[in-house]
């Protein structure tokens, strides 16, 4: 087998971008060896948005061809664990739920987690997916995952409904406060999605062994976050370093603007997001560093 | 005239993996099991470094050249000769290792027709789909639209999932989007590999109205007519480094020179491992010929006999509409076709090897050197199974060295008779 000894084409000066009309200067791009460590170049990003907007549209698309219930699936994908859940942990293990009825929190908390880790996995294993892609036609790689994270969104957005729905059938009218925070929190969530998906792509890439693993991560963070029971069942000396996990503050936060219970400290809530920042930066700059072998690897 | 790409001495390395030795002992076995994690963790990650070691090898080393600004220009060289390396590298797909190129305009490339077609989704869908991805706007795509179905064929299917497709449709759409892409630069890869005849002809003829458009094209194909007839200038890759540069007609006869597969008579030739196109549904593995004339060693001679045999190797039972071979002079000019499709007989394949063959009743060739291309044709001869283009040599010889034959007189002979004195 061939492996390379290098890297992706840096383009130097003016970026490649797509066609767009009326444009006709003609730009020069340099084909030099890659940079180690290239940066992120959000520009480059922006100028490829309607490669993602399609990418997405695609995967929406195909997804639910050929199946019964279409769109279907994004409803059940929280409901199932949730009425499991409910029955386990809420009945038989009677963890306690903050005062809430267990069916509520935990379709709160899962609705969130799905989109989580529906977007970990899927742009973790989103390279090896489309290497038809990354061997014949140049676009920043990121790209690729970043258009998992949007795609899981969708199905979010179905999601969400359904619990807003439970919400207000259950009588739980969420506040003024849920509307500022919910964007933020989902924001925090799609950071830390995208950060962690990009590690496990980037590593997958050259390292099969993360298909594998991947399963019992998502499964292992799940258990490590606040979704089958409170925060508050989390020693308080221990609540800070909890909220290292970015998803253990913004899954009780998110719960608690929603439902009105109690929610994360100032300071937890801050040590989450800030680590969300931190997956996010470290996941994108990692894959950059790495994708200039994808294309010999894949 | 501007330059539209300079290429500076461009180099790529890659990694071969070394082969390992068999363990020999279970202990040692064992050992290597247990060891294993370790060592695979060290060899993967060498993946992306530029260590000096044994099993690097040069892709592409030290290739340097210019394309001027609304140049067509030809690449050609065998397989592995870095061909795939260097126009990856030019359309930034793969990053290289030494030396640099400037590109000035925008860079479109064909590396492989079809790229991000999803077989879920329906014509319509998968024709904005590719041409976003191979940079085209949606406006764009919209305002073509009509031009690129018609030019597909594929108007009745357009809300079919491209997976109910066949493949030649597959491929016609595919070509179809590919070809309106609007870019200053142009980057072709084999895409006239599958396909018709037909629709071949049809995708050079649109190359050629892309070509006249002004627009600078790298064309690569083992298609040599293709490649004389659309570029005035080629370039030869040989292991990795530039071997020619020139008039396509002089490179064309060089990289001629450079296939080895210069041939005996009457001897099984393996063709299993050369350069090809077509869908491979059957492949010609090996071929012999000879002329029955067993005084001058079988060799081919002037307005003699010649036997073909292939072996045709084809995945299941089936038909064949037609095979054949052509003989091309040393600048790639084909002298003489045969097709048994000409016969209208069709040929039933068993699956697994089959010998077939056929015989030409005189050769009207000269003494001289020529290149034998080979093809076998789908059961309506419309698709090509397999299609070698540069297949072997063959030398057709003077029986009779004592008859002085006219100098420079041409590649092919004919039959006369002197007329009786009136």
């Amino acid at each position: 087998m061939a492996s390379p000894t290098d890297s992706q084409a840096r383009p130097i000066g003016l970026h490649l971008e797509l066609p767009e009309k009326g444009r006709r200067a003609i730009r020069t791009v340099e084909i030099a060896p890659a940079r180690q460590w290239p940066g992120l170049d959000l520009a480059e990003l922006w100028a490829y948005r309607s490669l993602l907007v399609l990418l997405v549209w695609r995967d929406i698309k195909s997804r639910y061809s050929q199946t019964v219930l279409g769109a279907g699936w994004a409803v059940l994908q929280p409901l199932l664990p949730m009425a499991i859940f409910t029955v386990v942990f809420g009945r038989f293990a009677r963890i306690p739920s903050d005062g809430v009825p267990y069916a509520l929190f935990s379709l709160s908390g899962l609705s969130l987690w799905t989109y989580f880790a529906s977007a970990l996995s899927s742009g973790g294993g989103s390279l090896i997916l489309n290497r038809n892609l990354l061997t014949k036609v140049y676009f920043p790689r990121l790209v690729i995952p970043a258009s998992q994270v949007f795609t899981a969104l969708v199905d979010f957005a179905i999601a969400f409904t359904v619990l807003v729905a439970a919400l207000l059938v259950g009588g739980f009218v969420p506040g003024l406060e849920a509307v500022v925070m919910v964007p933020l929190l989902l924001l925090a969530a799609s950071l830390t999605a995208l950060g962690a998906g990009a590690w496990l792509a980037a590593l997958g890439v050259q390292y099969r062994d993360v298909r594998h693993l991947s399963p019992f991560l998502t499964q292992i963070w799940m258990y490590a976050s606040p979704i089958v029971y409170p925060m508050s069942l989390v020693p308080e000396r221990y609540r800070t370093l909890y909220a290292l996990n970015p998803m253990a503050g913004v899954l009780s936060e998110f719960r608690a603007v929603l439902l009105g219970v109690a929610g994360p400290t100032p300071l937890e809530l801050g040590v989450s997001l800030g680590a969300a920042v931190v997956v996010f930066l470290t996941g994108t700059l990692y894959f950059r560093h790495a994708e200039r072998v994808f294309p010999d690897v894949v | 005239m501007t330059t539209a790409i300079s290429v500076d001495r461009i180099g790529k390395q890659y990694r071969i993996g070394a082969r390992r030795s068999r363990p020999s002992t279970l202990r040692e076995a064992l050992a290597r099991a247990a060891a294993a994690p370790l060592r695979n963790w060290r060899e993967l990650r060498h993946h992306g470094a530029g260590q000096d070691d044994a099993d690097l090898i040069w892709a592409l080393h030290d290739v340097s050249f210019e394309v001027k600004e609304g140049e067509v220009l030809g690449v050609v060289g065998r397989n592995g000769a870095g061909k795939s390396t260097l126009l990856k590298i030019l359309s930034r797909i793969t990053s290289p290792t030494a030396g640099r190129a400037l590109v000035h305009g925008r860079m479109g490339s064909l590396l492989e027709i079809g790229t991000g077609f999803h077989p879920e989704l329906t014509g319509r869908d998968n024709i904005y789909l590719n041409g976003c991805i191979l940079g085209m706007e949606r406006s764009y795509v919209t305002r073509r639209f009509d031009e690129i179905v018609e030019f597909a064929e594929v108007a009745r299917f357009l809300d079919t999932a491209v997976k109910h497709y066949s493949s030649g449709m597959y491929l016609r759409l595919a070509f179809a989007v590919a070809a309106h892409l609007r870019s200053e630069i142009l980057i072709v890869d084999e895409v006239l590999a599958v396909g018709d005849a037909e629709f071949q002809a049809k995708c050079l003829a649109k190359m050629q109205e892309v070509a006249n458009e002004g627009r600078t094209i790298l064309f690569v194909s083992h298609n040599l007519n293709a490649i004389q007839r659309m570029c005035p200038r080629s370039i030869l890759l040989e292991g990795g480094r530039l071997a020619g540069d020139g008039a396509t007609a002089d490179v064309l006869r060089q990289y001629l020179a450079l296939s080895p597969e210069s041939s005996e008579p009457a001897r099984w030739l393996d063709t299993s491992r050369l350069q090809r196109t077509g869908t491979r549904e059957t492949c010609i593995e090996a071929v012999e010929y000879r002329s029955g004339n067993a005084a001058i060693g079988e060799h081919a001679y002037p307005d003699g006999p010649l036997e073909v045999r292939l072996r045709l190797v084809s995945d299941s039972a089936r038909t064949v509409g037609g095979f054949g071979l052509s003989l091309h002079d040393e600048d790639g000019t084909a002298l003489v076709t045969v097709d048994t499709i000409s016969t209208g007989l069709v040929t039933t394949l068993e699956r697994g090897p089959n010998v077939v063959g056929l015989r030409i009743q005189s050769l009207h060739l000269n003494p001289g050197v020529y290149h034998v291309a080979l093809w076998a044709r789908g059961p309506l001869g419309r698709l090509v199974f397999d299609r070698i283009e540069s297949a072997f040599t063959l030398r057709v010889v003077d029986p009779h060295p004592a008859i002085s034959r006219p100098r420079a007189g041409g590649p092919t002979t004919c039959e006369f008779q002197v007329l009786p004195l009136v």
